[in-house]
């Protein structure tokens, strides 16, 4: 049989009108500005513990602590998964989002048990956060403390 | 101005999350894995304290500043203790954030139920 050539480029033009649009510029820009915002917070508290005399060293140590509080809070009462549907990398890459990786498994899991449902599921994606943070930091002093 | 920068930052360090998710396979929990491993690298080589000069908090609410933090922390104790500090540097440093974590997500996790999905 003959190939239609002009058919098949129909064909090509009706069909890639119907395929699914990447969202990849819609999904970075969405990334962008959750993640912008969620840092402003951030910021905000950290020029109020500052504002209150701490060190800078303390007052990050306080936004961290105050950024995964609300992250854990806001993952109990459902806000965060809504936040994540559109925000995607922008909620998942901020502190926010390790406190509610953490939330999320042990809420979960509780039914079925609180040691090893809850408290050994918090760990699914910390564990390996800390594993390799942890790990890479102490190759980090061992080369520093080598070559110093 | 401090706000504009942390925003600019921020959104910067999650846009290129979300490219590296879209546009590889890379998971979610592996991106996690790979900026804070990054990030302690990053801190190690001196670098990242230059971005935290410039965002802020925008470069320390991302989890390449949880890794930053590890790498600085060892290094301090290195300079203060030695061997040892190899060991206490990382931990102590980030103790704040994980004892918070550990804590509120537990606490949290007991009070609130995953909402039933529709």
């Amino acid at each position: 049989m003959e190939r239609d050539v002009k058919k098949e480029q129909e064909y090509k033009n009706i069909a890639q009108k119907y395929e699914p649009k990447p969202a990849l510029l819609k999904n970075i820009v969405m990334a962008f500005v959750v993640g912008g915002l969620i840092s402003d917070i951030g910021q905000f508290f950290l020029n109020f513990y500052l504002s209150r005399g701490y060190s800078m060293q303390d007052a990050n140590t306080l936004v961290s602590i105050t950024m995964v509080f609300l992250g854990a809070f806001l993952t109990g009462i459902g806000v965060y998964d809504d936040i994540g549907k559109f925000a995607g990398a922008g909620s998942i890459v901020p502190i926010t989002g390790f406190a509610n990786s953490i939330v999320s498994p042990a809420m979960e899991f509780k039914r079925e048990g609180f040691v090893f449902g809850a408290a050994a599921k918090m760990f699914t994606i910390a564990g390996p956060v800390i594993v390799y943070g942890v790990s890479t930091s102490i190759i980090i002093g061992l080369i520093y403390y080598f070559l110093k | 101005m401090d706000y504009i920068k942390a925003f600019l930052m921020g959104g910067l360090i999650c846009a290129i999350a979300q490219i590296l998710i879209d546009k590889t396979k890379l998971t979610p929990a592996r991106i996690l894995v790979t900026y804070v491993t990054l990030g302690a690298i990053l801190g190690g080589l001196g670098v990242y304290k230059k971005l935290i000069d410039i965002g802020g908090a925008g470069a320390t609410i991302p989890l390449l500043g949880f890794g930053n933090s590890l790498a600085q922390g060892v290094i301090k104790a290195v300079e203060k203790d030695g061997l040892i500090g190899v060991f206490t540097g990382g931990l102590t440093a980030t103790a704040g954030g994980i004892s918070a974590a550990v804590f509120f997500g537990y606490i949290f996790s007991l009070i609130f139920n995953p909402r039933t999905k529709k």
